[in-house]
């Protein structure tokens, strides 16, 4: 069974003299244990606000949330506050971007992560501190005993993300979330925590949400991907599928725009035409079919269903990409 | 930069080009220095100490061509790229554009060269003035510099360099909180063009741009070379970006040049341990090379510009580090072959399999996994 189950998760922003936006329309997934989810996509996709809503982070005024998100068969998305109060950072731990605003700046990072150990599991001060030694050494942070009495200025970028890990693995939780863990990173430093997280998935046993923009770190992490466009999952493979044989046109565009490392110099690169601003809403038609090269007149009229293909995968699109097709790469 | 269509140049036409030293170069940089002091006190300004921002590089830039700086926050790329625009005052060494040396203008001379010379920067939002619409953006500059003659002439002249970079005429009288972050960078494109330089610098100029938007500028930018004939300076993290762009590419660290190559080679054969590093740790979406390459894991963080280790400034996270020298003598870069400059005492063995890289040490994770 799998350890989470989001079934047709949907949040909508509802503000006053404003249109409602939906930021996330109809998303399911599973994760299970040690194994690794990707959710994919450029800004706006919805892929935060998919994490914000299973973490019930989301502001309570002026959002809906409708759908379902069951860890271990159990409801989060009707939890009361307190209940997830006590359930967050127990079952389910996170990581975020920006790791300076995730850490309190005026509270020793020793303290923010015994804080965490005594009220989930509810030992002394004094243990507490000892496993907060333990996990900063676990995450590879040198010398721990001294560093748990330091502030978050203090701290490298990179060792504030490992920081802000321990404090997620407080709890052993059995979810992890990974909001673009490294994004604030440089690539050496990225390459140390995207190693990190990979050991902890296989040591552990823990299910890991990761949420990215970076098509490099999907490749290298995740076992199953989800490409988010407009808030509709627009393809789900494995990952070795998807970067084989990309389906759906946003997502083969996306692979085709990436100057990569390994390509040969020289080569143009495909970029997708206009930007998020020119989507339709789902209700008219496929959100991505104006910017598609592959767009037929049924596009801008009925939008896609998300259906299982031959090979197994799930794709959203009437015209998608042939699958004989390897990944080209335009050069005119 | 290579005319779109021939994918891969041959080796031979490269070796005779990047073979020599580039006859003809815009920028000739030679030791440069910038330091910035770091002060202290209430009353008095004691200055005690100085963060050794950029710290001996020389490099040079030929005309038409595109220069990739790559390197890691706080390596110095950017100050470099400012000191060469004269935005920042060299504390040692010098910057010749065009033959002369900038380092020591000033006045009415420095303000008329930096006609030659744009910059166009990573944030689209903060480096265009929300108040100004595109237009006035656009003829501030050529007015500054005396290139606006007649009103018809002008608006001409705006409506060509709005379609060179594929915005219609109509963004003239907008603003830039209405465009999106790619059509933003397209404006500030168009005002580094606007006074007709010859060295553009560009700063990051994607690495704040959804991906699918990146490609757009980034064609953009090789296209506008050909048509006006510019030289480029792109200084970025993203070593893909350089990669693709840049038909030379210098490494940074720590203030100091650690390599320099022409792309392709760089790729295929880095020789100094950092940029092996640094080539090792960018993900490429591919899971099968990412399965089966091997990673370089650094140890440790970058260490403060304001107290660089001695020696080699790589030292102290090198995994090929070796018990002599590496901690007691800078490096210089040295041609070993094909232009290909390392500023290393062991390349040599390393590139040869003479040195293995050192074990893994300590709790974080060094070395190769």
């Amino acid at each position: 069974m799998a350890l989470l189950e989001v079934r047709d998760l949907s949040v909508r922003f509802v503000r006053r003299h404003e249109p409602t936006v939906s930021a996330v329309d109809g998303i399911s997934f599973d994760v299970h244990p040690g194994s690794t989810v990707g959710l994919v996509g450029e800004s706006g996709c919805g892929k935060s606000v998919t994490s914000l809503a299973i973490m019930g982070l989301l502001p309570q005024r002026g959002t809906e949330v409708s759908g379902s998100a069951k860890l271990a068969g159990s409801e989060l998305l009707r939890l009361s506050r307190r209940e997830f109060d006590r359930r967050r950072g127990k079952e389910i731990g996170m990581v975020f971007q920006d790791p300076l605003t995730s850490l309190n700046p005026v509270v020793p990072i020793g303290v923010q992560i015994s804080e965490v150990i005594e009220r989930h599991r509810g030992l002394s001060r004094r243990d507490a501190k000892r496993e907060a030694a333990r996990l900063l050494d676990r995450v590879g942070i040198p010398d721990p005993t001294r560093r748990l009495g330091e502030y978050s200025h203090q701290l490298s970028g990179g060792m504030r993300q490992r920081a802000l890990i321990a404090m997620a693995l407080a709890c052993e939780p059995r979810l992890l979330i990974a909001d673009e863990p490294t994004t604030a990173l440089d690539v050496t430093i990225q390459a140390q925590i995207l190693s990190l997280l990979r050991e902890l998935v296989a040591e552990t046993d823990t299910a890991l949400i990761m949420i990215t923009h970076d098509l490099g770190v999907v490749a290298g992490m995740c076992d199953e991907v989800n490409v988010l466009y407009a808030g509709r999952i627009v393809e789900r493979a494995q990952r070795h599928e998807l970067f084989s044989r990309p389906r759906h046109p946003y997502t083969a565009g996306l692979m085709a725009s990436v100057p990569r490392l390994d390509s040969p110099r020289g080569q143009r690169l495909a970029p997708i035409d206009g930007s998020v601003a020119d989507n339709i809403p789902w209700e008219r038609g496929c959100a991505f079919s104006p910017r598609c090269g592959n767009a037929l007149a049924v596009c801008g009229q009925r939008a896609p269903e998300l259906e299982t293909t031959d090979a197994g995968e799930q794709l959203r699109c009437h015209n998608p990409v042939d699958a004989t097709e390897t990944v080209e790469r335009a050069d005119d | 930069m290579t005319e779109p269509g021939s994918t891969t140049t041959s080796s031979g036409a490269y070796a005779a080009e990047v073979g020599e030293p580039v006859a003809d170069s815009l920028v000739e940089i030679d030791d440069l220095r910038v330091h910035f002091p770091i002060k202290r006190g209430i009353v008095l300004d004691r200055t005690v100490g100085h963060v050794y921002a950029v710290d001996g590089v020389s490099l040079r830039i030929g005309r038409g061509e595109t220069y990739g700086l790559v390197g890691e926050s706080g390596c110095g790329k950017s100050t470099l790229g400012k000191a060469v625009l004269r935005l920042e005052k060299p504390s040692g060494g010098s910057v010749r554009f065009d033959g002369t040396d900038m380092s020591r203008m000033s006045g009415e001379p420095l303000r008329r060269m930096r006609r030659r010379m744009q910059m166009v920067f990573q944030d689209t939002l903060s480096s265009l003035d929300p108040r100004q619409s595109v237009e006035s953006l656009l003829v501030e500059g050529m007015r500054a510099h005396g290139l606006d003659r007649g009103a018809e002439r002008t608006e001409r002249e705006l409506r060509e360099l709005l379609s060179a970079v594929g915005l219609p005429a109509s963004a003239l009288r907008k603003y830039p909180h209405e465009f999106s972050g790619g059509q933003r960078q397209r404006i500030g494109i168009a005002r580094a063009l606007a006074v007709r330089p010859d060295l553009v610098v560009a700063d990051e100029p994607v690495s704040a741009l959804d991906v699918s938007v990146q490609a757009q500028v980034l064609n953009l930018l090789e296209d506008l070379q050909e048509e006006f004939g510019l030289t480029y300076l792109v200084i970025a993290h993203d070593l893909a970006v350089v990669r693709h762009v840049a038909r030379r590419i210098g490494v940074m660290y720590l203030g100091g040049l650690v390599e320099e190559s022409d792309s392709d080679s760089l790729y295929e054969r880095p020789l100094h341990p950092y940029t092996k590093a640094l080539l090792s740790a960018v993900p490429v979406p591919e899971p099968e090379v990412e399965d089966r390459r091997e990673r370089i894991l650094l140890s440790g963080d970058l260490p403060s510009p304001a107290a660089p280790p001695t020696g080699c400034r790589f030292h102290t996270r090198c995994p090929w580090r070796q018990p002599t020298r590496c901690d007691t003598e800078r490096p210089e870069p040295r041609d070993l072959g094909g232009g290909h400059r390392v500023a290393c005492h062991y390349a040599e063995e390393i590139r040869d399999g003479l040195i293995t890289p050192n074990p893994a040490e300590g709790s974080s994770s060094a070395g190769i996994s």
